[in-house]
């Protein structure tokens, strides 16, 4: 997923918490037996399923060249809550893969180093990439893949990509009527658990309407002490959003999780949704005649914004094996190879260039979602984005459910404000 | 075993010799790491239990010792000890950006802060030892250095391999990746100071020029540079500015009662805890009643002489019991959509179960019943049997109706066995934060206020407050499950006083 799932990533926090703090005395154990012999090294790296089976060989293969050993873990939940917690208790990896949005938190925490690369590494990636990264001045992460929404189009029901998401909607609306499709456009209003909206998806809509969620600062960093929940184009936004809802155009409903959008757009019961990459090998195998184009925003408004999350490598702060690590993940994991590797496993957007052309000439979808990257913001890797996801997605059911919008925006905005300031 | 001799079999002693064994084997296990961790608490606790569990064992006397001894360490273990622990992280300010020491803090600003100097040339390293000290091989533009912690001097004699790297150099011995990284922290701690600078390594086969722009001054102890000073504040565990701005990485710190008084007197947390308490108590009142009524009704049925295949029946009822709960709250969650739930669709329904306050109260109770009863029903199951039949047949002889029957025989005798679990059931459900969680996540929210939802309980709002605000606040949390924890217990207490009631009934 590639937005942080806080609620669940905490379900099992203050568990956590015990563990590690009971774990405690043993951690103190280990950095007086550490000066072993160099063959007794292992470098330790984190990774989710897919990362981990294309890392694996890299990875042996690093380990032979330096005489030690290297082992990839598998954590496929609860990546950065368990990182955080293993981290502290001095049982976290070396190397750690990641989203980009982590930074700002693990940063706070003391946990991720910065990774010291020339104007000319740097300048290797693409630009969101490198921006996302790029944290209070300093790079965090070796960027290795990018990925945002776009707009999946099922082209024998709709063959031509709609100018505007009002065209989308009678576009949509058409076919329902004609009886072709059951739902307008698949679009995931809801988080998984279909209890609360979802801000990442949402998003490219609310920017289109001409809102944003914070300020920026002169270093391009977004602002904390800028909100833009509640000012009067934050209203403007949901009260647009409002008449694509249930009691409006009944485009957008609370039914619809990224899931089931996925299953509705790949069985033909809808024409469009909005997705990303991670959807692309559903809709092959669905065997769906698809095109990809940009989230199109409202008609004579702004560009819609998806969010852009930059999947990363991180070296942990309180790894055992710094030096190799930095060393890894510089060496190893920044070049072409693994980053050709890493799509031909799943096919998304690579973030450095030389790899970029190798997928775009492999895969003509990845060209379209980086077309649908270029209006796209970095997801805000500040530790208070924290504050905005729980009253933001309650706001986007809150509009989309058809109540009135001034007030549910006014209290989203002090919600977000009353966390802000602790 | 009464006389306090030893049971004379052979096996039994060997059984004990082996258990023995196991303890002394356990606690030398144990001992080791916490020695060479230098942690005598560690050690004394262990020490002073095995001591124990010998001096309890090895002898015949101390009956009632034998039992009591695995039992209270078990309770300390499971019971105090996490009792303890989370009363403690409540009087600290632990949680994200306030997780490590002082110390953590200080070297986590100051690596952060070092920053390459823009348009330097990148150094190709080479790690290497004279007489035991570790120095840097540096190459840069075909010219050869050594950098030590005294700085950087030109190097004669130095051959460079393919990359540019120097693979050999008179009077160093040159490391191997697995031998320097074996001293990694030294590599990582190495700086070479060169004008307006320092040169770092950045792995194990480059190093660049920079500068580390914030440096902590232990005489005012205080963070400075970038034209700024960061006292410490010992107070919220951070460095803060004279302007009011704080450095992101804190420290923990005891806060003695802030997190107690916290949840007490902050409008934000208090202003809906009567809403969700009563919510709360309704939940697990509920549940509990709901999920006894239906276990005990459909033990009753298949209690009936003249019931058949009544294996099979226990089987298919007893499964949702068997199934993992987690998995099965998400299927519940997914059969509620209104658009795609098996629910609507079966029924032809177009209800919004999940999205409006009493709908979603009434499903996350339908689950629960269907997940609880099961249970319920095998403690009844079991318990009807032990009711003697005799017992009804006078009640039918002495002309009771079966309801009467049902009322004044059955249930009072079923209420003996029942009673302490329904009050258990009570206390589970009422902190059933899974329950909710994965089925509504407490929502349906109403429009103007983000923060309660209707199916939230006491324990589902706290992690919300807790993990919602700045990431997680462990400390908050901890002190806000202090006093769920009270209710509960006081709660139980209560209930247990008042199933004694029923005790009279064995009389």
């Amino acid at each position: 997923m590639p937005r942080p799932m806080k609620t669940l990533a905490g379900a099992l926090a203050l568990g956590l918490v015990l563990t590690a703090c009971g774990g405690n005395t043993q951690a103190q154990g280990q950095p007086s037996s550490a000066p072993a012999a160099a063959g007794d090294t292992t470098l330790l790296i984190w990774a989710d399923q897919m990362r981990s089976d294309t890392l694996k060989p890299f990875a042996e293969a690093f380990a032979k060249e330096n005489g030690i050993k290297a082992e990839v873990v598998v954590v496929a939940q609860n990546q950065q809550q368990t990182f955080t917690t293993a981290s502290q208790a001095g049982k976290g990896p070396d190397v750690v893969v990641g989203a980009h949005d982590w930074i700002g938190n693990l940063v706070q925490n003391g946990l991720i180093d910065p990774i010291q690369m020339t104007e000319d590494q740097l300048a290797g990636y693409v630009d969101v990439a490198r921006k996302a990264v790029t944290y209070d001045g300093q790079v965090y992460g070796v960027p290795y893949a990018v990925e945002n929404l776009a707009l999946f189009r099922n082209t024998e029901l709709a063959p031509e990509a709609p100018g505007s998401f009002d065209e989308l909607v009678e576009t949509g609306k058409r076919l329902k009527a004609a009886g072709k499709v059951k739902e307008i456009v698949g679009y995931p209003v809801s988080q998984q658990d279909g209890q609360s909206g979802d801000t990442y998806h949402l998003y490219p809509l609310y920017t289109s309407a001409g809102a944003h969620l914070f300020g920026t600062t002169a270093g391009g960093d977004p602002d904390p002490s800028e909100l833009g929940v509640g000012e009067k184009e934050s209203v403007a936004a949901f009260e647009r959003i409002a008449r694509l809802g249930e009691k409006g155009d009944g485009a957008l409903k609370r039914s619809f999780t990224s899931d089931n959008s996925a299953a509705a757009f790949n069985e033909g019961r809808t024409a469009f949704m909005v997705a990303g990459p991670w959807r692309l090998a559903d809709a092959r195998k669905a065997g769906v005649k698809y095109d990809i184009t940009p989230v199109p925003g409202f008609k004579g408004a702004e560009p819609a914004r998806p969010f852009v999350g930059v999947q990363s490598f991180f070296v942990a702060s309180k790894g055992k094996n710094k030096a190799l690590a930095q060393e890894f993940v510089t060496g190893t994991l920044a070049s072409a190879e693994v980053a050709r590797a890493l799509f031909d496993a799943e096919p998304r957007m690579p973030a450095l260039n030389e790899a970029l052309t190798y997928a775009a000439g492999k895969d003509p979808d990845v060209a379209k979602f980086q077309a649908a990257a270029e209006n796209g913001t970095p997801l805000p890797a500040i530790p208070q984005m924290v504050a905005i996801w729980g009253p933001f997605n309650t706001l986007i059911h809150a509009a989309v459910k058809g109540e009135p919008v001034p007030p549910a925006v006014e209290a989203a905005a002090k919600a977000i404000a009353e966390q802000l300031e602790q | 075993m009464a006389t306090g001799a030893w049971p004379g079999s052979a096996g039994g002693i060997a059984l004990r010799v082996l258990v023995l064994g196991l303890i002394v084997a356990v606690a030398l296990w144990a001992v080791a790491p916490l020695v060479a961790a230098e942690n005598w608490i560690g050690v004394g606790i262990v020490v002073v239990v095995t001591a124990a569990g010998l001096l309890v064992y090895l002898t015949p006397r101390r009956l009632p010792a034998k039992y009591l001894l695995p039992t209270t360490l078990l309770v300390l273990a499971f019971q105090v000890f996490p009792v303890v622990h989370t009363m403690s992280l409540a009087l600290t300010n632990i949680g994200d950006g306030h997780l490590g020491s002082k110390q953590d803090a200080i070297t986590a600003i100051e690596t952060s802060s070092v920053k390459r100097r823009p348009g330097s040339a990148e150094f190709r390293l080479t790690v290497a030892e004279k007489d035991g000290d570790l120095v840097f091989l540096l190459a840069e533009g075909g010219r050869a250095y050594t950098g030590t912690a005294e700085g950087l001097r030109p190097l004669e004699g130095a051959t460079l391999g393919a990359g540019g790297r120097i693979t050999a150099a008179d009077g160093y011995t040159v490391l191997t990746a697995g031998q320097a990284s074996a001293r990694g922290s030294e590599i990582t701690e190495l700086v070479v100071p060169v004008e307006g600078g320092a040169i770092r390594s950045q792995g194990l086969s480059r190093a660049y020029r920079g500068t580390a722009t914030l440096a902590y001054d232990a005489v005012c102890d205080c963070v400075t540079g970038q034209d700024r000073i960061w006292r410490a504040d010992e107070e919220q565990g951070r460095f803060v500015s004279d302007d009011g701005q704080a450095l992101a990485q804190g420290w923990q710190v005891d806060v003695g009662l802030a997190n107690l008084t916290t949840a007490l007197t902050n409008p934000k947390i208090n202003a809906h805890f009567l809403g969700v308490f009563g919510w709360n108590l309704v939940y697990a009142t509920s549940v509990v009643v709901l999920t006894a009524a239906l276990g005990v009704a459909v033990a009753l049925v298949l209690h009936h002489p003249r019931m058949r295949a009544v294996r099979a029946y226990r089987t298919l009822i007893v499964l949702p019991y068997a199934m993992p709960a987690f998995a099965m709250l998400l299927v519940w969650r997914d059969m509620f959509n209104t658009d795609f739930g098996l629910i609507n669709k079966m029924l032809g329904l177009d209800v919004d179960w999940l999205g409006a306050p009493l709908t979603a109260r009434l499903s996350v109770l339908l689950v629960q019943l269907w997940l609880g009863f099961p249970y319920m029903f095998l403690i009844a199951t079991g318990a009807l049997q032990t009711i003697p039949s005799e017992y009804l047949e006078a009640a039918q002889v002495d002309g009771a109706t079966a309801w009467q029957r049902f009322v004044k025989v059955t249930l009072p005798l079923l209420m003996l066995a029942l009673a302490p679990l329904l009050v258990s059931s009570f206390a589970f459900n009422f902190n059933n934060f899974n329950g909710i969680f994965l089925v509504t996540a407490g929502g349906p929210f109403p429009a103007d206020n983000p923060t309660m939802g209707a199916t939230d309980l006491l324990i589902t709002y706290t992690f919300r407050l807790a993990f919602g605000q700045q990431g997680a606040q462990y400390g908050l949390a901890s002190a806000m499950s202090v006093y769920v924890y009270l209710i509960v217990a006081v709660l139980s207490i209560i209930s247990f006083r008042r199933t004694r009631a029923f005790q009279e009934v064995d009389r």
